[in-house]
């Protein structure tokens, strides 16, 4: 750092988090190193958006560790109709629709859907590692899965069209999230009781920023076969499922 | 009832009040998503001039959404002040703008006249107002509120430390909160956005907040920003919790998509009351809001989005919250597509919650799919200061890590204080000078390692 700027004297706090903390300052502004660092992340973070959803790598990928596939679209038929149509995003095509309803593998009691959402990265990264530990434990556990979902330029409403056509008791929804400056490959993953196009975002619940750095595969398992259970106890998921899975029993 | 106006040979026809509003709004990406904006750049002139020449009574007498269906727009009809509208009673929506700008209407004027004011009467000047007009009138506007410190007084300006960590680490949080807390920021509230639901975890952090807040007497407040129902949970658990934190919006489907309705706020309200954890006064809700959010959750009913946002004011007022932030860009392109539109929208909004006499803070941010960089939120964050924005994020460089999006730094607000000659909340201040923080003139003090804060919030650690 140049002699002109002030250091900030808590620079070992920086091991305690990626936020950009004790960046220095001259004046009252910050450093031109610092504004520098921003911009080329924001630079990464919007290439991120904008990388396609290599689905046919993925698809072979879980083929070759004996989990069935289906691949299927929104109503979104490119980027950047998917960026400004949420809503087309939450539909899905007709051809999806047909090869759904045609799927001879109805009424897992679970249902994965993996799609996009706004990073393909977190999806390429994340979601093949968390498939593989989340289907030995819920397995052991009783649960039946039903075949993978890949969707492509995906929302999270999508999973409910995808688990209502495959006749599933619940269906998650692991999704990329919108990348940030210091996390462009962040998953998301969203459950949902009983899906049913309509279904509103207050019933579902949520566990976000799934990845090494973040939270990783196990623990994020563990929340989720909390959640699955609770879910299949209450006959819901939403606010009236409340995530109590690091409290006691009696607590 | 439906509103017409010719421009040259061409008659333009609009069916009823809200189609005239939706398409008299300014672009944005949300409206046209919906299907509701004006087609042409003449239409949308076409639907101002009919919209300046709409008495404000009408607004009393057609909803945009019915009474029947809405309990928004029961709360705004059956709480509006007739007495404090009698002043402008008899103004067009065109004649509003003109008074609101005019030198009779004082601050001690537009406050008078606030609880006479719909949502809707807001939303629909603001769409004949130009930016410079929004800026002017909302300065005027003068909301203070209390809880450990006194927030929004004239020169003055706060910010929300928002030390957010992606799994909730608490040193990851402290370290943030220390950074935050030397650069001057946090006399809004400690505001952390948890990323776990689970009650255990979410106590576990209030309770962080509140024991350096205790340790340090920081004159200010602490919130974890969850959901109403978990708040009132940790409550009756007996949690020190001070603000209670809660998303609205403008439409009862929109609540119901969150999961909330007035009831379940006002049981939450009276829970937070009940507590009596304010020391200067006891304004303790904090909401969050954004245009989008009701289309977001297909509860929109045809209102463009400006509108159900001022009609989400409606019941942050009815609490008498000590902060209301407007997320401006978080959203997404999908309804604020660019700079541009974030912009303007950051200014109707702290405009509309002002004249409807909420304390109104905006956090000026942007996502990386949107057409928007810094550039952007330099130029929204300097026309906020000048309209008396009453306070602003501040996250360690600009960079939320929980989020995933970017809001203002620490800096920003060093930057709007210097520029503007913006001074904290008083209370909080006298804090930061006694902490030998900043100096008199309120500039940043030179820190070194032996600093109090650094020294024990961390004590097994040496800080070199």
């Amino acid at each position: 750092m140049s002699e002109i700027t002030r250091l900030d004297p808590w620079q070992e706090l920086k091991q305690f988090t990626a936020a950009r903390i004790a960046v220095g300052r001259t004046g009252a502004s910050q450093p031109t190193e610092a504004v520098l660092a921003f911009g080329v992340a924001h630079a990464q973070a919007r290439d991120a958006v904008h990388l396609p959803f290599e689905v046919d790598t993925l698809r072979r990928q879980l083929e070759e560790l004996d989990f069935s596939t289906l691949t299927v679209h929104s109503a979104a038929d490119s980027r950047s109709t998917y960026l400004r149509r949420p809503d087309l995003g939450r539909s899905l095509s007709e051809a999806s629709i047909a090869e759904l309803a045609a799927c001879p593998e109805k009424g897992a009691d679970i249902v994965f859907m993996v799609g996009d959402g706004l990073s393909s990265k977190a999806i390429h990264r994340n979601a093949l590692p968390f498939l593989l530990e989340a289907r030995g434990h819920l397995e052991q556990a009783g649960f039946s899965i039903g075949p993978v979902v890949l969707a492509k330029q995906a929302r999270v409403a999508l999973g409910d069209g995808v688990g209502e056509l495959l006749q599933a008791r619940i269906v998650v929804v692991l999704i990329g999230e919108r990348p940030g400056l210091s996390s462009p490959d962040s998953m998301g993953l969203y459950l949902t009781w009983q899906p049913r196009t309509g279904r509103m975002d207050s019933e579902r619940n949520c566990i976000s920023n799934i990845r090494p750095e973040g939270l990783p595969y196990p623990e994020a398992v563990r929340k989720l076969e909390w959640l699955i259970k609770e879910a299949s106890r209450l006959q819901l998921t939403g606010v009236g499922l409340k995530d109590q899975s690091d409290l006691l029993p009696d607590a | 009832m439906a509103y017409a106006q010719n421009i040259g040979a061409t008659r333009y026809v609009f069916s009823d009040l809200k189609d005239l509003l939706a398409k008299a709004t300014p672009e944005r990406s949300g409206d046209c998503l919906a299907g509701i904006a004006a087609q042409t750049a003449e239409e949308r002139m076409a639907a101002k001039l009919a919209l300046a020449d709409v008495p404000l009574k009408t607004f009393l007498s057609e909803t945009v959404i019915p009474y029947e269906s809405d309990e928004i727009t029961r709360l705004i009809l059956d709480e509006h002040n007739a007495q404090a509208f009698l002043p402008i009673a008899h103004l067009t929506v065109g004649d509003f703008r003109n008074w609101l700008l005019s030198d009779a209407a004082t601050s001690e004027v537009l406050a008078a006249a606030s609880p006479g004011i719909t949502p809707e009467m807001a939303a629909a000047v603001s769409k004949i107002m130009r930016n410079q007009d929004l800026i002017l009138v909302a300065r005027k506007c003068r909301v203070v509120t209390r809880f450990r410190n006194t927030i929004g007084l004239p020169g003055r300006l706060s910010v929300r430390l928002q030390p957010n960590h992606p799994t909730d680490d608490p040193k990851g949080i402290a370290a943030s909160m220390l950074d935050g807390l030397l650069y001057g920021s946090g006399d809004a509230v400690v505001g952390i956005n948890p990323a776990t639901d689970s009650i255990g975890a979410l106590t576990t952090l209030v309770t962080m907040l509140d024991e350096v807040i205790q340790r340090y007497e920081i004159p200010t407040q602490s919130c974890v920003l969850t959901h109403v129902t978990n708040s009132i949970q940790m409550i009756e658990r007996g949690a020190p919790v001070d603000l209670v934190f809660q998303s609205i919006a403008g439409t009862e489907q929109a609540n119901a998509g969150f999961g909330i309705n007035l009831a379940v706020l006002a049981e939450a309200h009276e829970a937070a009351l009940s507590l009596k954890r304010g020391t200067m006064g006891n304004d303790v809700m904090y909401f969050e809001t954004g245009q989008g959010s009701a289309l977001s959750a297909n509860a929109n009913h045809g209102v463009d989005q400006q509108t159900c946002e001022a009609r989400a004011y409606a019941v942050a007022r009815k609490f008498k919250p000590l902060l209301v932030n407007t997320v401006v860009g978080f959203i997404g392109p999908e309804y604020l597509y660019d700079g541009k539109q974030i912009i303007r929208a950051g200014l109707e909004d702290h405009f509309c919650g002002k004249l409807l006499g909420l304390p109104l803070g905006c956090d000026v941010c942007y996502t990386n799919h949107a057409e928007a960089d810094q550039d952007d939120m330099d130029t929204l964050l300097t026309l906020l200061g000048t309209a008396g924005i009453t306070f602003i994020m501040g996250v360690p460089g600009a960079d939320d890590i929980m989020l995933n999006y970017q809001s203002t730094s620490f800096h920003d607000a060093l930057y709007l204080r210097r520029v503007l000659g913006l001074r904290h909340a008083p209370e909080y201040e006298a804090w930061l000078e006694k902490m030998r923080i900043i100096d008199a003139s309120g500039a940043l003090l030179e820190t070194t390692a032996r600093h109090p804060l650094l020294a024990s919030m961390l004590p097994t650690k040496e800080i070199s």
